[in-house]
């Protein structure tokens, strides 16, 4: 290979050289090499993720925020940097906005519970989307039953876009909160966020935003969006299960009462009278996940190397493939159309149910999700029982698509 | 591909594709709704009673092929059996696709015995029963929905 050639090579996306550095990517399932396209659901581990959870139960493990002992010092110290760099991740202005929780779903219901419980009264609405993941819909619908509140629900057009006109009509001066989805987990969409900030700003609700498909797939910056709340998980982001970060900014965090009861939330106890701690650590009941919180540290680092954009770019080349791919079999409908849409494609096909399409695949060694994706009302809006979907990481190949499309085939074969 | 036609057997395609008994009724003595979270799948069971004999069993409903063919082959093999005898075939057809007894062990399950490729594909088995559980409520006449989360592992609880 000539010079020449090889120049480009330094911001070239080497996808195999990224793939080696997942174990399991190398595991064959049924004699047949893994196609894994189950990302949404959760994404696989780096070695240096995996290696930095090792590394922290063999060097430098003890509890955080309260030895004065070298091994509580250096937990504490890594666990803080994690934060940090999930600070950076989202471009907050300050590391004690960023809120460590055990994921997503966890970050709604600390601010449905807090903020809502403390803000939301007797015939006030909340507005959330027809294309929201459940725990985007449940932890406001207890909300709003505790409170005598209304959920109101923006629709969605048959392509799987947010219909912005219809939302912009539901809100109100008694509209509170504006809940949404970044990138829709059953359909794909990337919803228009820092469109519907400015609308619910307008009207005077504030803005919290499920980010758990969006931050694996693009930068996302919380002050450029304009967000009030923005929340994700490590386990989607190629780091460990059972941390997750909500964002908040540090105005509205500090006029919040606090989550969870307990250690580390506290700045002093007496029987009579218990001041809390200040931010994050108010809403940080309890030992947190250390270890997971220090190697989802590691994983930020390894998305950062790669880079956010080239893996937009990355898996937006491989939705365009995988759409062309699988538009070429006439018995498949895709299920979301939407114009912007990333890193989801959930599909049908006729005659046969999403759940034999998946036993099928699974047998080709290739991974899908099926069903309703927690995303039942999605699925109604559809008149569908449940998709096919298949969502791509980092470290999907276009190889991996033909599987997809071969895989689709063998199905129609079998069933028709 | 050997493997996964001992679980998509030729009869059970065909009842997939062309189910029996496939349609609802207008005043059954009892019916019941199952309802499979995993897949979102819901069955209707209609069933007329003649004293204690299953005189009449439809079902409606969209499912995988695997519930599809269990709810249609479930309607032809009950017909004419004994409230007693439905019950005590669901335990064996149980039995046979949980791994309890081999297909050998169960002569008298006639052409349910194709389920036994279920055993393979442990999450497949809440598909094969829902249509029985769905019954067994008709024939208690609670009319509640039933749910296959009662049973096996890996029911939907999350996730995205």
């Amino acid at each position: 290979m000539s010079t020449a050639l090889r120049e480009p090579r330094a911001s070239a996306y080497d996808v195999e050289s990224i793939r080696r550095d997942f174990p399991i990517l190398s595991l064959q399932v049924y004699g047949k090499p893994l196609v894994y396209l189950d990302n949404a659901a959760s994404a696989q581990k780096p070695a240096s993720v995996i290696e930095a959870e090792r590394e922290v139960y063999e060097r430098c493990y003890a509890n955080i925020h309260r030895g004065v002992h070298y091994l509580s010092v250096h937990a504490t110290d890594a666990y803080d940097a994690s934060r940090e760099k999930a600070r950076a991740l989202l471009n907050a202005a300050e590391t004690h906005e960023i809120v460590f929780v055990r994921g997503t779903t966890e970050a709604v219901n600390l601010v449905a519970q807090t903020w809502g419980r403390a803000n939301v009264r007797a015939g006030d609405e909340i507005l959330i989307t027809a294309l929201e993941h459940h725990s985007n819909i449940v932890p406001w619908q207890m909300l709003c039953e505790e409170k005598g509140a209304r959920l109101a629900v923006a629709p969605i057009l048959d392509s799987g876009e947010v219909d912005i006109e219809a939302l912009a009509r539901l809100l109100t001066p008694r509209t509170r909160m504006v809940s949404i989805a970044h990138l829709s987990n059953a359909l794909g969409t990337v919803l228009p966020v820092a469109r519907i900030v400015e609308l619910a700003h307008a009207a005077g609700a504030l803005v919290f935003v499920d980010g758990a498909q969006a931050v694996p797939r693009m930068p996302v910056d919380v002050r450029a969006l304009g967000v009030d709340f923005y929340a994700f998980s490590s386990h989607k982001i190629y780091g460990p299960t059972g941390v997750g970060v909500l964002y908040g900014r540090a105005e509205i965090l500090d006029a919040m009462p606090p989550y969870q009861g307990g250690g580390d939330m506290i700045r002093s106890v007496s029987f009579e009278k218990t001041t809390y701690n200040s931010l994050p650590y108010k809403f940080e009941a309890g030992t947190p996940n250390i270890a997971g919180g220090i190697a989802f540290g590691a994983a930020l680092d390894y998305v950062t190397r790669v880079g956010l954009s080239r893996i937009e770019a990355h898996e937006h080349d491989l939705l365009a493939y995988a759409t062309e791919s699988l538009s070429a079999i006439p018995e498949l409908r895709i299920v979301g159309t939407a114009r912007e849409k990333a890193g989801v494609l959930s599909f049908v096909l006729d005659g046969v149910h999403p759940h034999d399409i998946g036993t099928v695949l699974d047998r080709e060694g290739i991974a899908v999700r099926t069903g309703h994706h927690c995303a039942q009302p999605v699925m109604d809006r559809f008149g569908l029982p449940a998709t096919a979907r298949a969502s791509f990481g980092l470290y999907n190949t276009r190889e991996e698509v033909d599987a997809l499309a071969g895989g689709i085939r063998t199905v129609l074969r079998m069933f028709r | 591909m050997s493997d996964l036609r001992d679980l998509y057997q030729e009869v059970i395609l065909d009842h997939s594709k062309k189910p029996r008994n496939f349609r609802s009724m207008t005043d059954p003595d009892s019916r019941a709704e199952g309802y499979n979270p995993l897949c979102g799948d819901r069955e209707t069971v209609f069933v007329d009673m003649d004293g204690d004999v299953v005189k009449d069993v439809s079902f409606q409903g969209a499912g995988c092929a695997i519930s599809t063919a269990s709810a249609s082959m479930m309607t032809e093999s009950v017909k004419g059996r004994t409230r007693a005898e439905a019950e005590s075939l669901f335990e064996r057809f149980h039995d046979l696709i949980v791994g309890k007894d081999s297909p050998g062990e169960s002569p008298d399950l006639g052409k349910l015995a194709v389920f036994s490729g279920v055993r393979e594909y442990p999450v497949r088995v809440k598909c094969a029963t829902l249509p029985w559980h769905t019954l067994k409520a008709a024939l208690a006449q609670n009319g509640a929905t039933v749910s296959t989360e009662s049973e096996g592992p890996n029911a939907e609880s999350g996730g995205a």
